[in-house]
Formats: C-alpha cells, structure tokens, sequence
C-alpha cells in the first residue's frame, strides 16, 4: 500500500494521488489529510487528480468526505486536473462530488486557494 | 481473474488497460470505471469473485466482461440499480452508474445465489 505524501504550501495542503490508488490508500489518504488539516490549521485542500485514468464512485465518495470532512474544520477543498475523459464518466454516472470547487491544473488551483505563484521572469517584468 | 483483495482491483485494471493499449482516454476511462464498480461489488458484497474477460473478436469493437461471486445476493434488483440506494454507506451510484456506461448490461441475482452481472463496451 503505497503512501500518498502531503505537501504543505504556506497554510494550505498539496496532495498529487498517484496512477491507481487502491481502496486502503484511498481511505489512508482521506484520515491524514483531516488530520494534516487540523495540526497546521490549513485553510485549503488541493488534491490533483491529473495521473487518474479513473475516478470510480469509491474514489469520488472519498474525495467528497475529505471535501466535507474538513469544510467543518473551516478549510475548503480544490480538486484539480480532472481528465477529460474521467469528468466525462462521473457526469455520465450521474456522480458529483459535493463541497469542492474544481480548476484545470495545479496552478489554478493554488490560484483558487490565494496563493499565488509568481515566477523569476514576472517579477523582473 | 480472482478478486480476493483490494489489490486484484488494480491488477484488473492494469489488465485491462495493456489489453487495449490504442483505445482513446474516452474509451479506456469508461471501461476501467464498469470494471472497478463491478469488481468492488464482488470484493464488498460477494465476499471475493471472479473476472471473465472477453477481448473483442476479430473486426468487432465490443469488450465483454462477466463478473461473479457467491456472495449472499441481491435481495431487490430494480432497487439495487437505481441511483441513490446503497447497503454500505456508498454512493449507490455503482450498479445504475454502470448500465449507463455499458452498451449492453445483464444481472443474475437472488438471496443466497450470488451474483452474475454481464457488461458488453465499446471499445
């Protein structure tokens, strides 16, 4: 069971799920997180999901529980990198997955977050 | 292929995704999803099952899986494919979800006879 590390980033969480996380990695992931969240009083969750070729109902269910799990504990949720192909399936599912805001990649996802990734050549511009 | 564990899941994924290795994202997305449904539903209900794979024939574009386990059964099928219903806390979007997604979907279930579900996708 491979371990999903969690990245901190100012007062927000990063998390990349792997290619094919199993069931038992998935629900790991979810418990650290709220964990992570409440030690560093975390303001935001991104969870890039853009290595998924699949997002079942399990997987969305657990991304949904984190989602709500730590809108209580006052942090918000970003998942970003849904595959085209993976978003296509979840609404043809009829699957949603509630408490989340959504972005294109990574960066517009810490976008999302406020935090703002300001790179060596914008600001020498 | 057996399913006894978490683990058979990726491995039927994987399986699957070497069998098609030219299909498009749209294609291999939707198959690998009625795969992981269908196949938790034997892990989690069943108990442990097992896998059939029929790769299309020469000239066809249809993938065929058939899933069985000798878990205890569906009590109520209509209820079981509608959308919303879940008898482990999930979300009941599983069996519905998958008929949606395959080309052709036939279950075989009663109390105490397992379960038989037989999906055809495009691929």
């Amino acid at each position: 069971m491979a371990q999903v590390p969690i990245l901190r980033i100012g007062d927000c969480l990063v998390v990349t799920v792997n290619a094919d996380l199993d069931d038992g990695s998935a629900l790991t992931l979810r418990d650290d997180l709220a964990c992570r969240v409440a030690s560093i009083s975390a303001r935001g969750v991104l969870i890039d999901v853009s290595a998924l070729d699949v997002v079942d109902s399990f997987t969305a269910r657990m991304l949904g529980d984190v989602a709500r799990t730590v809108s209580i504990m006052d942090a918000e949720t970003v998942i970003s990198g849904l595959a085209p192909a993976v978003a296509m399936t979840l609404v043809e599912m009829g699957v949603t997955i509630p408490h989340t805001r959504t972005a294109l990649d990574a960066q517009g996802g810490l976008r999302l977050l406020g935090i703002v990734m300001e790179s060596a050549r914008e600001r020498g511009a | 292929m057996r399913l006894r564990a978490d683990a058979d899941l990726g491995r039927l994924r994987q399986r699957l995704r070497q069998l098609l290795p030219n299909a498009s994202p749209f294609v291999i997305t939707r198959i690998l999803t009625v795969a992981s449904e269908l196949g938790r539903n034997a892990l989690v209900h069943g108990g442990g099952g097992r896998c059939d794979i029929r790769p299309p024939g020469p000239g066809l574009r249809l993938l065929r899986l058939h899933f069985a386990d000798d878990g205890p059964g569906i009590i109520d099928i209509g209820r079981a494919l509608g959308d919303g219903y879940s008898t482990n806390g999930g979300l009941g979007l599983g069996l519905g979800g998958v008929r949606r997604l395959s080309e052709t979907f036939e279950i075989d279930s009663a109390p105490g006879q397992g379960t038989r579900v037989r999906v055809a996708l495009a691929c």
